[in-house]
């Protein structure tokens, strides 16, 4: 068995990103499109707590901080937004939410 | 010294004018009140003014008003004798006017305004006498062409009165142009823009101007064309008439008309200076123009045309005079012109009140018996007019003739001519309007009112008088060199000094008085156009100036503006296509604006990825 390196880290954190970026990308409904963005936050997190230990570098840890902190509040306010839509529109589908054209 | 009064002369109508128009202006009886007493006021302190100068009061007063580099301009209050007599002219004349006015544009909506432009007018008019330097005359030139315009366009309702405004104000403004560029040479050349100032200058060094002093003198001459309706800027007068009767009276006969002939009095030491040819060219211009005016008053049926083409005659007499270089005939006759040419508007103007806006003289008759009292005034201003021993006319065409016989005798003849020429037109009016059949019924309010009565006398025993009271030699000693001293009251001095002119002067009354009596002492239409149709058609046509003008503008005009027509489609053609490309890349990019959420994020992933390989490849 290898030890584990920061290359494993990685790897993971990517697959994590990826998986993250798929679900944003062609899942429908709000909801779990959010929880997909919030794993792809993680994934950063991750790749910021591995290259913190590994480099003997804080500096990353202070940053997965800041980034849990914002992402709490970003949740708040993002599904405080997404229950707003729903009490409007009657529906959380990506498909019914394209009034972002000419 | 009174400091204070010439300025309350210049400055009281501009207070009722501001008066007038900030709170009045719903108020005719004392917007009428304040108008008509400043004018009077004014016209008693010019007489007082007149008074101090010959206990010898300062000529001049001035006081900084700007300076911008080498140019100093002061605002300045000339007193000299010329501008005392115009003060007085303005005024005096300017008050008959008014008080005619309470009357005659009663029940007018635009009553008020009248008033307040007749003011504003006033003041205007005394600023361009009083002026001692360019600029300040400019300012006061262009603002006396501002209330010509207002009052034109009095009604302006009426499309030909609005027309005729628009001509006027365009018209001053190319001779105004001639005469900006010659403030600008003489200032160029002297540096300074004083007349006081520049008349020193060149009396220390008469070549000053050099190989630019006829030049100089031309621009300058300009502007008086342009305001004076001379040939070739004579074709707004006419025009002018669209505006109520005492606007004609007084703006257009009187006063501001005579502006070009008093700037070339004010300045005529510019046209002495050595080299100078322009005089030559005034003379030529002033004795055509007389020609001119006077041929087509000839076969003019409305009243006001043919007093308006009168004014332009006698106005071309006045410039020819200037041109002789005998500026105190010219203002002399400046100042008869203004009493008996006021007198016959306003009486032209009771007439058209009597007949109910009718100005066709052929639809008039026999108003002898009808309105007796403009019928005798309306005749003494023709006598005067006609230079008529010994009224006032007389006297100040005489001089003008004497002067024309000295220096050149095609001028003299054109001048004996244009003098049948008026008597012929004038006693065609008298006999068409006084005489005769009536042709229509009078109209609703023959003439009662006192207010129309008053002026017209005043105007009438001044235009009888006006010979007597030695304008001639109150002026003269502003020019030295043309100096002749006569007693003040010689009724029969022309006789000795000039015989030639005098009797020739009385012998064209003869001639055309007879004339005229053959031609229309019975007459139901006119006579003329049956008898020489070509010569008519030619007079009635104005010698086609207007249509002339038309057609040299729609050439100089148009023609420039389609070679620019045609860069503007060239430059349109390539905003055009800078547009097309714009709006067809807009269009094809719009084919990825799709308002899906995920597809954004998704080419933004691939973005991301693009880039992202670019980099870590390279």
């Amino acid at each position: 068995m290898t030890p584990i390196g920061l290359q494993h880290y990685l790897v993971v954190s990517v697959l994590l990103f990826c998986l993250g970026l798929l679900g944003v990308i062609v899942r429908r409904n709000l909801l779990v499109i959010y929880m997909s963005l919030e794993l792809m936050l993680n994934a950063v997190n991750l790749a910021l707590a591995a290259f913190s230990r590994f480099n003997n570098d804080l500096d990353g840890q202070v940053i997965v901080f800041f980034i849990i902190t914002v992402a709490a509040s970003e949740v708040a306010v993002g599904l405080a937004l997404i229950v707003a839509l729903y009490r409007r529109r009657q529906t959380t589908h990506v498909e019914d939410l394209a009034a972002l054209k000419l | 010294m009174n400091l204070p009064l010439p300025w309350l002369v210049l400055l009281l109508p501009l207070m009722a004018a501001v008066v007038i128009t900030l709170f009045l202006l719903r108020n005719p009886r004392f917007s009428a009140l304040l108008s008509v007493g400043a004018v009077l006021v004014s016209f008693l302190l010019s007489a007082v003014l007149m008074g101090e100068y010959f206990y010898g009061s300062a000529p001049e007063i001035a006081v900084r008003w700007l300076q911008v580099g080498r140019l100093r301009v002061d605002f300045g209050l000339c007193l000299d004798p010329l501008s005392l007599l115009m003060l007085l002219i303005v005024t005096g004349v300017g008050a008959a006017i008014h008080i005619y006015s309470v009357e005659h544009v009663r029940g007018d909506p635009g009553y008020t305004r009248f008033f307040a432009c007749m003011s504003l007018f006033t003041f205007s008019m005394l600023g361009v006498v009083v002026s001692n330097n360019f600029i300040q005359l400019f300012v006061f030139w262009e603002l006396v062409g501002l209330c010509s315009y207002l009052l034109i366009g009095f009604w302006f309702q009426r499309p030909a009165a609005a027309d005729a405004a628009k001509k006027a104000f365009l018209t001053n403004r190319l001779g105004d142009f001639g005469f900006l560029t010659g403030i600008i040479l003489v200032w160029a050349l002297s540096g300074t823009v004083s007349f006081a100032g520049l008349k020193q200058q060149l009396a220390i060094n008469p070549e000053l101007f050099d190989t630019m002093a006829t030049v100089v003198g031309l621009l300058i001459f300009c502007g008086a064309v342009g305001k004076s309706a001379q040939f070739p800027l004579h074709v707004w007068l006419p025009d002018a008439m669209e505006g109520p009767t005492p606007v004609s009276a007084f703006i257009h006969a009187a006063t501001m008309v005579a502006a070009g002939v008093y700037l070339l009095c004010r300045v005529f030491f510019i046209f002495t200076v050595t080299g100078s040819g322009a005089l030559h060219v005034v003379s030529w211009i002033g004795g055509l123009t007389a020609l001119l005016a006077a041929l087509i008053a000839l076969q003019q049926d409305d009243i006001k045309r043919i007093l308006a083409y009168s004014t332009i005659s006698q106005l071309g007499y006045m410039v020819m005079a200037v041109g002789f270089g005998a500026p105190p005939a010219a203002m002399f006759h400046l100042t008869t012109h203004a009493f008996f040419k006021a007198l016959l508007f306003l009486g032209a103007g009771a007439v058209i009140h009597a007949m109910s806006h009718e100005q066709n003289i052929w639809m008039m008759g026999r108003l002898r018996d009808k309105i007796p009292l403009t019928y005798r005034t309306f005749l003494v201003g023709t006598l005067a007019l006609c230079g008529v021993w010994p009224l006032s006319g007389f006297y100040s065409k005489d001089a003008i003739l004497a002067a024309a016989w000295h220096n050149s005798k095609t001028l003299f003849a054109i001048g004996e001519l244009v003098a049948f020429l008026t008597t012929f037109y004038m006693f065609r009016l008298v006999f068409v309007v006084f005489f005769g059949q009536p042709k229509s019924p009078l109209g609703q309010h023959p003439q009662k009112s006192r207010l129309i009565a008053y002026p017209l006398v005043v105007l009438a025993v001044a235009s009888v008088l006006g010979g007597f009271i030695g304008i001639t030699q109150f002026i003269a000693p502003l020019f030295p060199a043309v100096t002749e001293s006569a007693p003040v009251f010689a009724p029969f001095e022309p006789f000795k000094a000039a015989p030639t002119a005098a009797w020739l002067g009385l012998a064209a009354f003869a001639a055309g008085l007879a004339a005229a009596f053959l031609c229309y002492a019975r007459a139901e239409s006119d006579p003329l156009p049956a008898k020489l149709p070509g010569l008519s058609r030619l007079l009635r046509g104005k010698f086609y100036f207007d249509e002339f003008y038309a057609e040299v503008i729609a050439l100089g005009q148009d023609a420039p503006a389609a070679v620019l027509n045609g860069f503007d489609s060239g430059i349109k053609l390539l905003v055009r296509l800078v547009h097309g490309t714009v709006e067809l890349s807009g269009r094809l990019l719009r084919l990825a604006q799709t308002g899906g959420l995920q597809v954004y994020t998704l080419l933004l992933a691939a973005g991301v990825a693009l880039v992202l390989y670019l980099m870590l490849t390279h």
